[in-house]
């Protein structure tokens, strides 16, 4: 009788279909996947021990850079955090604009994993379409923040600046468009059954399994959970908004594309509300112990002069206690821990990574299926080095 | 007075002497319990069908050098049922260690083995308690408040092992 041997495959960290640099140790039973086992750490920048001796302000930029692709969402769970900490009310306007652009920064984030994801199975054409329009997106930020990748528009207490004249003329024109293009993507894909069969039935995890993993994000309501914090814990005005939860029910990798799909299209939904509806007055608090002063007054009024070394050289000291804050970033729940001891630096800054939790799960997602099967799994759990190594 | 949060009354009907400390901050309930217990009361808290905390949102250390014991294993719960979150906290000393809660969400694999990479404090009854951001090998817990931030670099190499 022959012998029966696995054969151990290292795929990564230097793979093109494993998003960044994770590194997966395979099994291989012919071409059938026995064992997973990933390996972070690739991308460790010890994010939250960076925070500890930084002010509160100055750890903004250092959120961007976790999931960079979903900056504004990572900036606006951190100052969701220390707002809720100070216990701040921010005004409407910043309000809405944060929803603005967290939402046109969700649509930015799935053409990624859509232009990626489809791309690693080897379909070129819809990248060119999908970073087209994610142009769009990052020429708005551009033009909103001064940043493309990493704006860090928000601040504690609401957003750095107003909306620049014109640009609500261009985020009205993107919103009226992206329809079509969303119409043109499952045009090359919905359909094509080149795509269903490489994800139909593919990658499935379980509801049950989804939720004792710590699942979160369209991974989760792929499986058929209805949870998003947007709705189940409102922050940020979202309340107000009319939007709903599209979810899928196998869970497989055609789930979570048809839940990112059409949450787009109700992101898309979003920002035109908020563009609507855009109330007017101050875009931050006028806390003086938080808000930086207007420029003008800095070269002219000495209090004012005072106030902006104070506040860039010394930060503020938020009372001392422990707050959790989250969002619905795009790739399911991010969160913060913030732990203040009563000095002006977090005493510790922990980050929920949606990635990370989300890729504890892939083993299950991958184990008994074929090899070809785990590109398309990873693809369609959008994960992000960045987050998950911090 | 009568206790209105469900939870916390469940949790004093079943562990009676448990409940070390309560706090609300900002609307949000921390709940301080011994580390011997706190399989039980995840467990509890997890199965119980009015509670049905089904989802582990988090698991993180906080270290508090040079007070003893050390560090506090934090645990964010959440209940899809009621839409409701909880924070339990046990606290654990230096070179001890606290049971693990990997049985009841599989979530805590991943991180408890965080904690105990970044921390050093070690989960009982973990099935596969091995560093996972840092390499094998790593010398020292940087997320503890008396590991330097900045340092001279190390010096050897990391060659992993296939």
């Amino acid at each position: 009788m022959a012998e029966t041997r696995t054969m151990t495959i290292n795929m990564g960290p230097q793979h093109p279909a494993t998003h960044g640099v994770l590194r997966l140790v395979l099994e291989l039973d012919g071409e059938v996947v026995a064992k997973a086992t990933p390996h972070i750490g690739h991308l460790h920048r010890g994010v939250e021990k960076l925070a500890e001796s930084k002010t509160y302000h100055q750890a903004i930029p250092l959120t961007d850079r976790l999931d960079y692709t979903n900056a504004m969402g990572n900036n606006l769970a951190y100052v969701l955090a220390v707002e809720k900490l100070l216990g701040i009310e921010i005004p409407k306007r910043a309000q809405y604009l944060r929803v603005m652009m967290a939402e046109l920064q969700r649509i930015a984030a799935h053409l990624i994993w859509l232009g990626t994801h489809v791309l690693d199975i080897g379909a070129l054409t819809p990248i060119f379409y999908t970073f087209r329009e994610r142009e769009d997106v990052l020429r708005i930020f551009e033009e909103v923040a001064g940043g493309r990748l990493t704006p860090t528009y928000l601040r504690i207490g609401g957003v750095s600046k107003d909306l620049p004249e014109g640009v609500d003329e261009k985020v009205k024109a993107f919103v009226q468009t992206f329809p079509e293009h969303i119409r043109d993507y499952e045009t090359l894909l919905t359909k094509n059954v080149i795509w269903l069969e490489r994800i139909k039935e593919v990658g499935i995890i379980s509801k049950e399994d989804a939720i004792n993993f710590g699942v979160t994000g369209p991974t989760l309501r792929g499986s058929g959970v209805k949870w998003d914090i947007r709705k189940v814990f409102p922050y940020s005005s979202y309340e107000e908004f009319d939007f709903d939860i599209p979810i899928g029910s196998v869970g497989d990798v055609y789930d979570r594309y048809i839940v990112r799909l059409r949450e787009m299209e109700w992101s898309n939904a979003i920002v035109e509300q908020a563009l609507e509806r855009l109330p007017k007055g101050p875009v931050i608090t006028d806390d003086p112990r938080i808000a930086l002063p207007p420029k003008d007054n800095v070269v002219k009024d000495i209090d004012a002069l005072i106030r902006q070394f104070k506040i860039v050289s010394e930060g503020f000291q938020p009372p001392k206690g422990e707050v959790y804050a989250s969002v619905e970033s795009a790739k399911g729940e991010l969160g913060f821990y913030i732990v203040s001891d009563g000095s002006n630096r977090p005493f510790r800054m922990r980050i929920r990574p949606p990635s990370f939790l989300n890729l504890s799960a892939l083993p299950k997602m991958i184990e008994g299926s074929l090899i070809a099967d785990v590109i398309s799994t990873i693809g369609s759990i959008d994960i992000v080095l960045g987050e998950i190594d911090r | 007075m009568e206790e209105v949060n469900l939870t916390i009354k469940k949790l004093k009907e079943k562990f009676p002497t448990s409940i070390l400390d309560r706090k609300t901050f900002r609307g949000e309930v921390t709940v301080t319990v011994p580390k011997k217990d706190i399989f039980g009361i995840c467990k509890f808290l997890h199965s119980d069908p009015d509670l049905q905390y089904q989802f582990l949102t988090d698991l993180c250390g906080v270290d508090f050098f040079p007070e003893t014991p050390r560090f506090e294993v934090v645990y964010t719960l959440c209940s899809f049922k009621n839409k409701e979150r909880l924070r339990l906290k046990a606290k654990v000393g230096e070179s001890e260690s606290i049971l693990s809660v990997e049985s009841v969400w599989k979530a805590a694999n991943w991180l408890e083995r965080e904690v105990y990479d970044l921390f050093g404090i070690s989960f009982e009854n973990h099935p596969d308690l091995r560093r996972i951001l840092l390499w094998d090998g790593y010398e020292g817990y940087p997320l503890r408040k008396d590991f330097p931030v900045e340092g001279p670099d190390f010096d050897k190499p990391f060659v992993p092992e296939v």
